[in-house]
């Protein structure tokens, strides 16, 4: 028995190497999640469209798939995009603040087809889910935006019709 | 579901421009598309990963009657079936296992790991228990994995894999199973070894716990060697690995102390007040 059990012994040594390659995939998704939105964001200011999952996978130099720990996962991707949306809301309210009256509508648009194609996902109640339920709050902040300058005819141009086109 | 909950939240707010702009929504513009196209993929996932829970309540409870069944073996007569019995028992979950092999190809073991974990853990404390009835020592997660190696043999798979056919590739599956799933399991082992030492004893059997105590030891001493740099479960097991550890040492203390005081059909019951009321409690 004890000759064994000096093999058990042995045996957890190797063990123990290698319960630390596991933990690096979630230490890496906070980050990924703040590039991508970075790269979302920098993909809006330039074309004011959504930067799709390849864009990113390339801008960020990682596989799109399945590589493990560096694939870019739909749900970081996801995530990163909802970070984007807040940011949105900042951005158009600060648009305002410096007279440009006519990027709040732009990213109205924007928002409400973004949350157009996330009412499509059946989610889980996970840490997407939770970040997800930030999104109406981004909506509700764009629009009152829109409505500010709305009443006060600020936004001399017609909201851009057939807005899904991006 | 959610959406009409949602809407209710803005009901103090000006309607008009707001419907106005979801009606442009063009449902087929590039971004619904990928939209569309992501729900189609969580929807996959989140399928999958479902089946595979099933997949591994099926391997817990298999595995669990099968730790009952051993429980039963003794150097008796009966023994010996009971051992095959065991066999067939595991060779059963195997095929489960074969079956999450199948659904995790070209999957990210990771992102469902946590769906099967459980299953394989008790099916490691199942494998580990009947190898220590058979060989006194612990089976290595190597060789747990040796029996993780699946091929195409049932009828339905050979109609791929015939000898003629243009695709060689034999269709095999296999599952790792994880270094901390394996630690995991053989920590819930050291729980049965301990309910082994105590009702061995009920048996007659003066060998087993001495035999038990330095085996279990030798566990604890592996799993200190890790420590607390494994994952918060790891640590948690520990404690229970420890208190199992105590209650066959003091059961060998009793019985040195004290076993030749007392007629070997007796022993049962020094043994039988704490430890057997804390059995029961730990029982499923």
């Amino acid at each position: 028995v004890p000759k064994k059990c000096q093999k058990a012994r042995e045996h957890f040594g190797t063990v123990r190497t290698q319960l630390e390659s596991l933990k690096f995939h979630e230490h890496w998704r906070f980050v990924l999640q703040r590039l991508v939105f970075l790269a979302a964001f920098v993909v809006y200011l330039e074309s004011e469209t959504l930067v799709t999952r390849e864009a990113v996978a390339e801008i960020l130099g990682i596989e799109a798939d399945r590589e493990r720990g560096f694939h870019l996962d739909i749900e970081d991707y996801l995530s990163g995009v909802l970070t984007l949306a807040s940011e949105l809301a900042r951005l158009a309210v600060n648009s305002v603040t410096a007279g440009d009256y006519s990027r709040p509508l732009r990213i109205s648009t924007f928002i409400n087809e973004l949350d157009s194609g996330f009412r499509l996902l059946n989610l889980k109640n996970d840490s997407l889910r939770k970040r997800y339920d930030g999104l109406k709050y981004d909506v509700k902040k764009i629009e009152e935006v829109v409505y500010d300058l709305s009443i006060r005819g600020l936004n001399k141009e017609a909201t851009v019709g057939a807005g899904g086109e991006k | 579901g959610s959406g009409g909950f949602r809407k209710r939240k803005h009901d103090n707010f000006p309607h008009g421009p707001r419907r106005e702009e979801k009606e442009n929504v063009n449902p087929s513009s590039a971004l619904m598309t990928s939209f569309k196209s992501f729900q189609l993929e969580l929807d996959t996932r989140h399928d999958k990963y479902e089946r595979l829970v099933k997949l591994s309540r099926d391997i817990t409870i298999e595995s669990k009657r099968t730790i009952f069944l051993l429980h039963r073996f003794t150097s008796a007569p009966n023994g010996e079936e009971i051992l095959d019995e065991s066999e067939v028992k595991l060779d059963a979950v195997r095929r489960k296992i074969k079956q999450v092999a199948q659904e995790l190809i070209g999957e990210d073991m990771y992102q469902f790991h946590r769906a099967i974990s459980p299953g394989l853990q008790e099916y490691v404390e199942a494998v580990s228990f009947q190898y220590f009835i058979k060989t006194r020592s612990l089976i290595s997660v190597e060789e747990i994995n040796k029996q993780l190696i699946f091929t195409a043999e049932d009828r339905e798979e050979t109609t791929v894999t015939t000898s003629n056919s243009h695709d060689k590739q034999p269709h095999t599956w296999s599952l790792k199973v994880t270094p901390v799933d394996y630690l995991l399991g053989v920590a819930d082992l050291t729980g049965e070894l301990m309910r082994l030492c105590i009702s061995s004893v009920g048996n007659g059997d003066i060998d087993t716990p001495f035999e038990l105590s330095q085996f279990l030891r030798q566990i604890y001493d592996g799993f200190t060697f890790i420590g607390n740099t494994g994952p918060y479960e790891v640590s948690k097991k520990l404690y229970t690995l420890k208190q199992s550890l105590a209650k066959v040492e003091n059961a060998c203390y009793t019985l040195k102390v004290r076993g030749s005081e007392i007629p070997k059909h007796m022993l049962a019951d020094v043994f039988s007040t704490k430890t057997e009321l804390i059995d029961q409690e730990e029982g499923l």
